[in-house]
C-alpha cells in the first residue's frame, strides 16, 4: 500500500473505523478518559492527512480517487481540489481541538455512561462532514450528510443532562434536519432523471447547455435543502435552540463545522455540478439568494441584539454570517467567491473560538445568560480575553480574520458595481458592534454579582485549545497568503468550471 | 400450572430456527439475486423480536444480552470497514476487491469481497434492530410531565 495513494481516503476511513471502536471503550473505569483520549489521537492524525491533502493539492493540483477501483462516471469519486480541500482542513483542524477540549467539560454536562458513546457520536459526525466535502459524487454527499446529520441529533439531545430542552431542541433540529435532506434528494432525483448520472463533473457535462423545468426543479430543491441544512435565513429555526442547549463541544464543533460545509455544497452545486451559466442562476442569484443573504444579515444580527442567552445570541449571529457568505456567492463574480470561501473558512475559527469561551463559562459559572458574564474580566481572565479577541474579529477590527473577510466581500461588492451592498455589509457590521460590545460591556464594566462564589480560570486543556483557536484568529488576519491566496485560487477553478 | 399464550409460546419455538434460516438464505443469496446483508439483518433480528414480544423481554435479553449485541454491532461494522482496509493493504483502493485475489480471471476477488461486506452489514443490521427494539421496548417513562 503506498500511503500517498490512499491518502485521499484516510480522513473518511480512519474516523470511521475509530468510532465504533470507541463504543468498546470503558465508561466507568477512569471515567470515560480512554475514550478521549483515543478519539483526539484519531482526530489528530485526520487533521494530519486533511494537511496532507491541502499541501498535495496546493501543490500538485486536484486528486481523484476511485472507490473500489470503480471509474467514474459509474463509480464513486473522491475529487479534491482546492475548495474542498480548505474546506476539509478546516473541519479536521477544529475537530482536533475541539475533542481535547472536551476532556473536563462534556464529563460535567453529559451522563457519564453516554461518553463513550458521545465519542463515536461526535467522530461519526466529523466523518460524515469530511464526506460531504470529499467526494466528488453528488449522492454520496446525501449519505455522508444523513451520517453527519443523524449524529448531530443524538449530540444535541446529550445536552438534556444540563437542560430538558436540549431535547425538544434536537427534535426540531432532526425535523428540520429531515426536510432538508428530502428537499436535496429529490432535487438530485430531478437531476438524475434528468442526466442519468450521479458524478458532479460528469452532471455538469451533461447539464451543459440544457435548460428545462426539471432541471431548475432540481436545482431549486438542492438549493432548498442545503439552505435549511446550512441555517439560511429564513430556514434557520432549528438552529439557536440546538446551538444553545447541545453540551458546550458540541456548539463548538457544529457552530465551527457544520454550517459551513452545507455553505460549501450550495457553492459546489452552483459552480461545478449546474454551472454558473446556466440561464436559472442569475434569477436565482438576484432574486433568491442576495435578497435573503442580505435580510439575514439584518435580521438576525437584530434579533443577535436582544439575546439574554449569550449561546443563543452567538447561533444568531451565525445565522447573519451565513448571510454574508451566501452574498459573497450571489455576487457571481471571482472575487465574490473568494470573499465567500474566505469568510467560510475564517468565520469557522470565529465561532469556534467563541463558542469554546462560552463553554469554559459554562463549566465554571454554570450558566450562559449573559448575567453569569458580569465581571468576567476579573474572574476569568483568560476566556473572557478569548471571547474579547474572537468577538472583535467577529466584528471585523483589522488584525483579525473577521477584518479579511469583511474587506474582501467589500472589495468583491464594489468591484461587481454593487456599492450599495458592500454598504449594508458595514451597517450590518455596526449591529454586531452592539451584540458583542453588550457582552464584552456586561464582563469588563459589571461588577461580578454580589455573593458570587468564587470561580477558578478553565483548566488548562480547556484554555489550551481556546487559546490555539483564538491565535489563529489573528495569525490567518496578517498572514493572508495560506487562505486568500487559496481561495482565490480555488474560486478561479470553480469560476473556470476547472475542475 | 397455566402459561400464558400457550399457543403463541410454541408457535413462536416452532417458528424461530425456519427464520433464521431464512434469513442465513436471503443472506447467502444476495450475491445472485435480490436480497443480501441489510434484508437478511432485519429478518435475522425479527426472529428475536419476535421472541421478546411473546415470551417478554427479560427472557430475550437472557438470550442475548445488551453487551453482546454491543459487540456484535462494532464486529459487524469492522467485518464491512475491514475489508475495505484489507483491499487497500492488499494494494487496491479502498474496497477495491479484486486485489483480493489479483491472479483471478473470473474476479474471483470481487465474490470474496462481497461476501464479507455483506456479512458484515447483515451482524450490523440484525444487532442495531434488535438493540433499537430492546431501547424502545426497555425505556421507562422518565419524562414527567411537570418536566415539560
Amino acid at each position: 500500500m503506498s500511503l500517498a495513494a490512499q491518502l485521499p481516503v484516510l480522513p473518511i476511513i480512519i474516523p470511521l473505523v475509530a468510532a465504533p471502536l470507541t463504543i468498546l471503550m470503558p465508561t466507568d473505569k477512569f471515567g470515560g478518559r480512554i475514550a478521549c483520549i483515543w478519539a483526539t489521537l484519531v482526530s489528530w492524525a485526520v487533521f494530519g492527512a486533511c494537511v496532507a491533502i491541502l499541501y498535495s493539492v496546493a501543490t500538485v493540483g486536484p486528486i481523484s480517487y476511485h472507490l473500489g477501483d470503480w471509474a467514474p462516471p459509474v463509480g464513486i469519486e473522491y475529487r479534491i481540489d482546492l475548495a474542498n480541500a480548505l474546506v476539509l482542513t478546516l473541519v479536521s483542524g477544529v475537530a482536533a481541538l475541539v475533542f481535547p477540549y472536551s476532556y473536563v467539560s462534556i464529563r460535567s454536562e453529559i451522563n457519564l455512561r453516554q461518553i463513550s458513546l458521545f465519542y463515536a457520536a461526535l467522530l461519526i459526525s466529523m466523518t460524515g462532514l469530511l464526506g460531504v466535502t470529499i467526494t466528488g459524487d453528488a449522492f454520496n454527499v446525501f449519505v455522508f450528510l444523513e451520517i453527519s446529520s443523524l449524529s448531530s441529533y443524538a449530540l444535541v439531545a446529550m445536552g438534556a443532562k444540563k437542560d430538558r430542552r436540549a431535547l425538544t431542541a434536537a427534535f426540531n433540529y432532526l425535523v428540520m434536519g429531515t426536510i432538508g435532506a428530502t428537499f436535496f434528494v429529490i432535487g438530485l432525483g430531478l437531476l438524475y432523471q434528468a442526466t442519468g448520472t450521479l458524478n458532479m463533473a460528469d452532471l455538469k457535462i451533461q447539464l451543459a447547455g440544457e435548460s428545462n423545468r426539471m432541471i431548475e426543479a432540481g436545482f431549486a430543491f438542492v438549493l432548498v435543502g442545503m439552505g435549511l441544512k446550512a441555517a439560511m435565513f429564513p430556514m434557520h429555526l432549528w438552529m439557536p435552540n440546538a446551538y444553545a442547549y447541545a453540551p458546550s463541544a458540541v456548539s463548538a464543533f457544529i457552530a465551527a463545522t457544520s454550517t459551513k460545509v452545507a455553505v460549501y455544497v450550495i457553492i459546489r452545486f452552483i459552480y461545478t455540478v449546474i454551472g454558473p451559466d446556466f440561464p436559472f442562476i442569475e434569477a436565482a442569484f438576484n432574486y433568491l439568494l442576495m435578497p435573503l443573504a442580505i435580510a439575514g444579515m439584518f435580521f438576525a444580527s437584530i434579533v443577535a441584539i436582544f439575546q439574554d442567552d449569550v449561546k443563543r445570541m452567538l447561533a444568531y449571529s451565525s445565522v447573519g454570517q451565513i448571510g454574508y457568505m451566501l452574498l459573497g456567492v450571489s455576487f457571481a463574480t471571482e472575487q465574490g467567491l473568494t470573499a465567500s470561501l474566505v469568510h467560510l473558512f475564517n468565520h469557522g475559527l470565529i465561532k469556534g473560538a467563541l463558542f469554546m469561551a462560552a463553554g469554559c463559562v459554562m463549566l465554571r459559572v454554570g450558566s450562559h445568560s449573559i448575567s453569569a458574564y458580569a465581571g468576567l474580566a476579573r474572574r476569568m481572565p483568560a476566556t473572557a480575553a478569548a471571547f474579547i479577541i474572537a468577538g472583535l474579529s467577529l466584528v471585523g477590527v483589522p488584525l483579525t480574520v473577521g477584518f479579511i473577510s469583511k474587506w474582501q466581500l467589500l472589495a468583491a461588492a464594489f468591484d461587481s458595481g454593487r456599492a450599495w451592498a458592500g454598504f449594508l455589509v458595514v451597517a450590518s457590521s455596526l449591529l454586531s458592534v452592539i451584540y458583542v460590545g453588550r457582552v464584552i460591556e456586561v464582563m469588563i464594566l459589571r461588577p461580578a454579582p454580589a455573593g458570587a462564589t468564587a470561580v477558578k480560570e478553565a483548566p488548562l486543556s480547556m484554555i489550551i485549545p481556546m487559546a490555539l483557536l483564538v491565535a489563529a484568529n489573528i495569525y490567518f488576519g496578517l498572514h493572508t497568503e495560506l487562505t486568500v491566496d487559496l481561495a482565490e485560487r480555488a474560486a478561479h477553478t470553480l469560476m473556470g468550471g476547472g475542475r | 400450572m397455566s402459561i400464558e399464550h400457550l399457543i403463541l409460546r410454541v408457535v413462536i419455538k416452532i417458528m424461530f430456527a425456519p427464520i433464521l434460516l431464512f434469513a442465513l438464505y436471503v443472506q447467502f443469496h444476495g450475491d445472485f439475486g435480490p436480497g443480501g446483508g441489510f434484508q437478511a439483518g432485519v429478518i435475522f433480528a425479527v426472529a428475536f423480536i419476535l421472541h421478546a414480544l411473546i415470551m417478554g423481554l427479560e427472557e430475550t435479553k437472557r438470550v442475548l444480552p445488551v453487551g453482546a449485541l454491543k459487540i456484535l454491532m462494532v464486529v459487524g461494522f469492522l467485518f464491512y470497514a475491514g475489508t475495505g482496509v484489507a483491499t487497500m493493504l492488499l494494494g487496491g483502493n479502498l474496497l477495491g476487491y479484486d486485489a483480493i485475489d489479483p491472479a483471478s480471471t473470473h474476479h474471483a476477488g470481487q465474490h470474496w469481497g462481497i461476501l464479507l461486506v455483506e456479512f458484515g452489514v447483515g451482524m450490523a443490521v440484525s444487532s442495531t434492530m434488535v438493540m433499537i427494539f430492546y431501547q424502545f421496548a426497555g425505556r421507562e417513562p422518565e419524562i414527567r410531565d411537570e418536566d415539560w
